[in-house]
C-alpha cells in the first residue's frame, strides 16, 4: 500500500518544469469495482459525502432507485442503476458504481488552462486544486466520463479525489473501507487488474457469463478505476459508460499543436511590422520638405 | 432599414459631438468626428483588455504573466466576458457609423491587386480612386464584424454552458481560438500603420484633423470630395512650390 507524501507527476496549464515523476518510488494505485457483487446498498455514497463533509441537498426522484440522475459537485460517488431485460424476460440490476475514473492520460488535466489547478501524482490519483480553479469548466468538456462538476456559487469545479487525503497517508479510500460485500477494493494498479482478472476468468468459466470482461479503457491509457462487467461488450448499459472514451480533439491536437502554431503566426505580425519599417521606412505625407524626399 | 441606421447615427453624432471639439487649422481637414474617435477608443480600451485577458487563458505560457494584471485567474475569467461584451456593444455602434464609407466598391479590388506597390511603398501617393478608406482598412474592419459575430456566436455557450450545452461551447472554443488569433494578428498591423508605417495618422483619431497633404498622399479621393480641388494637382503643386523654395536657398 502506497504511503507517504504524494509526487506530482502532471500539472495543468503549467509552463515548466513538473516536480515529481521518477523521485521516489511509488506505486500506482487503483480502485477496483466488481459491478456483479455490487448490491446497491450505497454505502459508498454515505462514506463518500460523510469524509469530504459535504453539504446534501435536496435531489430529483426520477422513478428508479438512483440518489439522483447524476453525480453533483457535492457528490461525487453515485451508483447507477439500469434494470437490464435478459433474453429470456426476466430482468438483472447493472449496478455501477459512477465516479472520476482517474484516467491515466486525463482529459480534465489536458484542457485546463489555469496553473496547477488540476495535478496527477505519481500514484495516478487525479486532483482538482479548486484555490487555482478560474472555473472556466474547459475541464467539464475534456472530460470523457462527464466527471467535473460546476459549482455556480464558488465558480469552481468539483470531483472525486480518489480521497488523496487518506490516500496520501496510506489509508484506502472512504468507499473502499465502507463496502460491505467485498465488490471494492483497493491496492497497487498491477494488483488490482489481476484480481479483476482472475475475477473475470471466474464470471467466464463458472458463472455462465461468457463476455465477462474488465473495463479498462485504452483509449485513455487506462485508468485508475477498474470494473469488472457481466459483458464487456456493452458497457454503455452500466449508466452510460463509454465503450471507447475519448479526449475531444480540441484538447488534444487543437490544444497541444494548433493554438501555439497559430499564436506565433499571429503574433509574426509584429516582427513583420518591425523589420518593413527598418527595411522600407514610413510613408510620409508628400511632399517631403526637400532634402528628406526618399531616394531609392 | 439603412435610413434608420442614418439617423440613429446621425442623432449620436449630433449628441456626442456637442460635448467635445474638434481643432481643424488651415491646413488641415477634419477626418474623424468627435463620436467617431470615442467610439473608435472604448472599441480599442475593451478590444485589448478582452485580448490580454483572453490570451492568459488561451496559452499557459502567457497565464502566469497576464492574469496577475486583472487580479489571479478567477478574477481574468470573470472579468473577460465583460470586456468582450463592452467590446462588441461599441464595436456594433461603430460599425453602424462606419458602414458607409466601409462599403466595398470595384476600386477597393483594384487597391488590392496592387497590395504589392502598397506594401513596398514603391509609389509616393496612391491612386486617385482611393477614398476615405483603402480597401486594407476595409479588410480590417469586415474582419472585425465577421470575428466580433463569431466572438459573440461563440463566447455565449462558452459563458452559459449550462444553458446552451456542452456541445455548443466545445465547437465556441475552436471558433473563439480562431477569430481570437485573426483579430490579434490585423490589430498589431493595425497599430503599425497607424503609427509609425504612416506618419501623420495617429492624430487623425485621437485630434481629429489631418494635413491637407496627409490627404491628398494616402486618401487623394476623399481629398477630392472634402475640398472639391484635385489631387494630383495639388500635390503637384506643393511639390513644385517646395522645390522652387529649396532652389532659392
Amino acid at each position: 500500500m502506497p504511503t507517504g507524501v504524494l509526487q506530482i507527476r502532471a500539472i495543468s496549464g503549467h509552463p515548466g518544469t513538473v516536480p515529481g515523476r521518477g523521485v521516489q518510488r511509488e506505486e500506482e494505485v487503483c480502485k477496483y469495482v466488481d459491478v456483479t457483487t455490487c448490491i446497491g446498498c450505497k454505502a459508498c455514497e454515505v462514506a463518500c459525502v460523510e469524509w469530504n463533509d459535504m453539504p446534501f441537498q435536496q435531489t430529483t426522484f426520477d422513478n428508479t432507485y438512483q440518489t439522483m440522475p447524476a453525480t453533483a459537485w457535492n457528490y461525487w460517488n453515485l451508483i447507477k442503476f439500469n434494470e437490464h431485460p435478459r433474453d429470456d424476460g426476466t430482468f438483472m440490476w447493472l449496478m455501477r458504481k459512477d465516479q472520476c475514473m482517474h484516467c491515466e492520460d486525463p482529459g480534465c488535466l489536458r484542457a485546463c488552462p489555469a496553473d496547477g489547478a488540476i495535478v496527477q501524482y505519481t500514484n495516478g490519483i487525479v486532483d482538482f486544486q479548486q484555490e487555482n480553479c478560474i472555473g472556466c469548466e474547459y475541464c467539464v468538456s475534456g472530460c470523457p466520463f462527464d466527471i467535473p462538476k460546476f459549482n455556480s456559487l464558488t465558480k469552481k469545479v468539483y470531483k472525486c479525489t480518489l480521497c488523496s487525503d487518506r490516500v496520501g497517508q496510506g489509508l484506502e479510500p472512504a468507499c473502499i473501507k465502507s463496502c460491505p460485500t467485498g465488490c471494492l477494493r483497493f491496492g497497487t494498479k498491477a494488483d488490482m487488474k489481476a484480481v479483476a482478472e482472475s475475477r473475470a476468468r471466474q464470471l467466464r468459466e463458472q458463472s455462465g457469463y461468457e463476455h465477462a470482461g474488465v473495463y479498462d479503457p485504452p483509449s485513455l491509457g487506462g485508468t485508475h478505476v477498474v470494473y469488472v462487467l457481466h459483458d464487456i461488450r456493452e458497457p454503455e448499459l452500466y449508466g452510460g459508460l463509454r465503450k471507447n472514451p475519448q479526449i475531444p480533439i480540441t484538447y488534444t491536437w487543437w490544444k497541444r499543436y494548433a493554438k501555439p502554431i497559430g499564436l506565433a503566426i499571429a503574433l509574426f505580425a509584429a516582427p513583420a511590422a518591425f523589420f518593413h519599417y527598418v527595411m522600407e521606412g514610413p510613408k510620409p505625407p508628400q511632399p517631403q520638405p526637400p532634402g528628406e524626399e526618399v531616394s531609392r | 432599414m439603412s435610413t434608420a441606421v442614418e439617423r440613429f447615427d446621425e442623432a449620436a453624432r449630433r449628441r456626442v459631438g456637442a460635448h467635445g471639439r474638434t481643432v481643424v487649422r488651415d491646413d488641415e481637414l477634419l477626418r474623424h468626428p468627435v463620436y467617431t474617435r470615442v467610439l473608435h477608443w472604448s472599441v480599442a480600451v475593451f478590444f485589448l483588455l478582452a485580448l490580454l485577458s483572453g490570451l492568459s487563458i488561451y496559452s499557459p505560457w502567457l497565464f502566469r504573466f497576464i492574469t496577475p494584471l486583472f487580479g489571479g485567474g478567477p478574477t481574468t475569467r470573470l472579468l473577460h466576458p465583460w470586456f468582450s461584451l463592452g467590446f462588441v456593444v461599441c464595436f456594433a455602434l461603430q460599425t453602424l457609423n462606419w458602414l458607409e464609407p466601409m462599403t466595398w466598391t470595384p476600386d477597393d479590388g483594384r487597391w488590392m491587386r496592387r497590395l504589392r506597390v502598397y506594401v513596398s511603398n514603391a509609389e509616393p501617393v496612391e491612386p486617385e480612386y482611393v477614398g476615405f478608406f483603402n480597401a486594407g482598412q476595409k479588410v480590417y474592419f469586415w474582419a472585425i464584424v465577421v470575428s466580433a459575430i463569431v466572438f459573440l456566436v461563440s463566447g455565449i455557450p462558452m459563458w452559459f454552458p449550462k444553458t446552451f450545452g456542452r456541445p455548443a461551447a466545445d465547437v465556441g472554443y475552436v471558433l473563439h481560438d480562431i477569430a481570437a488569433l485573426v483579430m490579434l494578428g490585423g490589430f498589431l498591423v493595425h497599430i503599425y500603420e497607424g503609427t509609425a508605417a504612416e506618419p501623420g495618422t495617429f492624430r487623425s483619431m485621437v485630434r481629429g484633423a489631418v494635413e491637407r497633404r496627409w490627404a491628398w498622399t494616402h486618401h487623394p479621393a476623399w481629398y477630392r470630395e472634402a475640398t472639391g480641388r484635385d489631387p494630383r494637382k495639388d500635390y503637384e503643386q506643393a511639390r513644385g512650390a517646395r522645390r522652387a523654395e529649396s532652389g532659392r536657398q
